[in-house]
């Protein structure tokens, strides 16, 4: 029988081969078969999350919550230095240049990450700006959400950090920084589900292990990743408590 | 800043729930909240500090190890109506997540007014203490609160 792993579909889409590079790694790692599903939107995956079609997943924060405390997942090893970071962009000839000076009424381009978008609608209260006075347009990459505010489409851009970074200069140049979060504690994070428990000690010694030898070091490269790190019990769930007090009602 | 700024100090002696009291300078001078960061704490069930960001750390003006043991009424602000707080431990006691404007008192006696959700913390089934996170509030909503508070004092 093979297992299904999969990852959150927030990752930047030039590191898809390195998941497959990964999922190479871990089946002769673990000797077993794994199947690597990759999803263009983050409702199907719940969908397939809820109806136990996942055995391990890369996952965003927002979902880990879910699948810790509702589908007894474990978060196993989070990203070395990799923390989701959110970023609030304008044109870079936008009149505005800090986010208390936007207004009602604004036409936010944002995609369907639950992190980022969250962060970037917390970002936006300072100007008494909610879901009740700016208008969002969902779109489906970061991408798309630099070509909003370079066509005027929209008047700001939420970005999750890591992709804006890797956007090309030609795009970043036409564009303006407002904010950029700097919470650190709240990062994506590998976790097992409760039909590969057995496996979490043997995953633990080689994926902490990863990054010193030539083969593993070369996986995470593609993976735009440096080295996996332990993520314990109460960090999970410390991460899972700070993501709580965010969440919008 | 605030209207209410004047840049003067007075002493004031604060009153805590638990019988202690401080005698605090104050000084009506408000440090701006920094953009795009939270305020993170955690407590024990009784409201001792745990666990404290370095955000938090820099806002407050005390030192990690000042402020780690200590009860989190150190941040306790003379201006802040005691109705406010005893929402806020209903609220938690009661297993729900609580929201709020909160003025807090820094050592060097200045204030910042922070956005506040706590919630309570509970592993296996068990209360094992409470999280606050901290973000940045609008212009109006303080002006809003003074006001609001003034009249609760
Ligand atoms: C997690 C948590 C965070 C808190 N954060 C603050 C705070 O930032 N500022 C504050 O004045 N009180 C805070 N409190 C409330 C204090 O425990 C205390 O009730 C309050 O300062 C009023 O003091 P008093 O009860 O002695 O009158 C917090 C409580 C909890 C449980």
């Amino acid at each position: 029988m093979a297992y299904n792993l999969t990852v959150s579909p927030d990752f930047a889409p030039d590191h898809i081969s390195g998941w497959y590079f990964f999922n190479t790694w871990l089946q002769r790692q673990l000797d077993v078969g794994v199947h690597l599903e990759l999803y263009d939107c983050f409702e199907q995956q719940r969908e397939d999350i809820r109806n136990n079609k996942v055995d391990l997943i890369y996952a965003n924060p927002y979902d880990a919550s879910m699948l810790v405390r509702e589908m007894g997942f474990r978060a196993i090893a989070r990203p070395q230095a990799r923390p989701d970071e959110t970023v609030i962009a304008v044109h870079v000839d936008s009149p505005i240049n800090t986010v208390e000076e936007l207004q009602a009424g604004i036409t936010v381009a944002t995609t369907d990450d639950p992190d980022v978008h969250t962060m970037g609608m917390i970002m936006l209260e300072p100007a008494d700006l909610d879901g009740s006075n700016v208008t969002t347009k969902e779109v489906d990459t970061y991408v798309i959400v630099a070509k909003n505010l370079l066509k005027g489409e929209a008047d700001v851009g939420f970005f999750l950090k890591d992709a804006f970074d890797e956007l090309s200069d030609l795009i970043k140049n036409q564009m303006k920084v407002l904010v950029s979060s700097q919470i650190s504690v709240v990062h994506h994070s590998l976790l097992v589900g409760p039909t590969m428990q057995e496996f979490i000690p043997r995953l633990e010694e080689r994926l902490f292990s990863m990054h010193k030898d030539e083969k593993g070091k070369g996986v995470l490269q593609s993976m735009n990743l440096e080295a996996w790190e332990p993520m314990s019990e109460e960090e999970t769930e410390f991460m899972i408590d700070l993501i709580d007090t965010l969440v919008i009602e | 800043m605030s209207d209410q700024d004047t840049g003067e100090c007075r002493e004031v002696t604060i009153n805590y729930f638990d019988g202690t009291s401080r005698v605090a300078t104050i000084v009506d001078r408000e440090v701006p909240y920094p953009d795009g960061k939270l305020i993170v704490s955690r407590t024990d069930s009784k409201g001792i500090i745990t666990h404290a960001n370095q955000a938090f750390v820099d806002m407050s003006g005390y030192t990690r190890d000042e402020l780690i043991g200590v009860n989190h009424y150190i941040l306790r602000h003379p201006d802040m109506p005691a109705v406010a707080f005893a929402g806020l431990w209903e609220t938690i006691e009661a297993g729900k997540k609580w929201h709020g404007y909160v003025k807090n008192l820094r050592k060097d006696g200045s204030y910042y007014w922070v956005k506040a959700t706590v919630i309570p913390n509970i592993r296996n089934g068990k209360l094992v203490g409470y999280t606050s996170v901290r973000r940045k509030p609008s212009r109006s909503k303080i002006k809003e609160s003074e006001e609001l508070y003034a009249t609760l004092m």
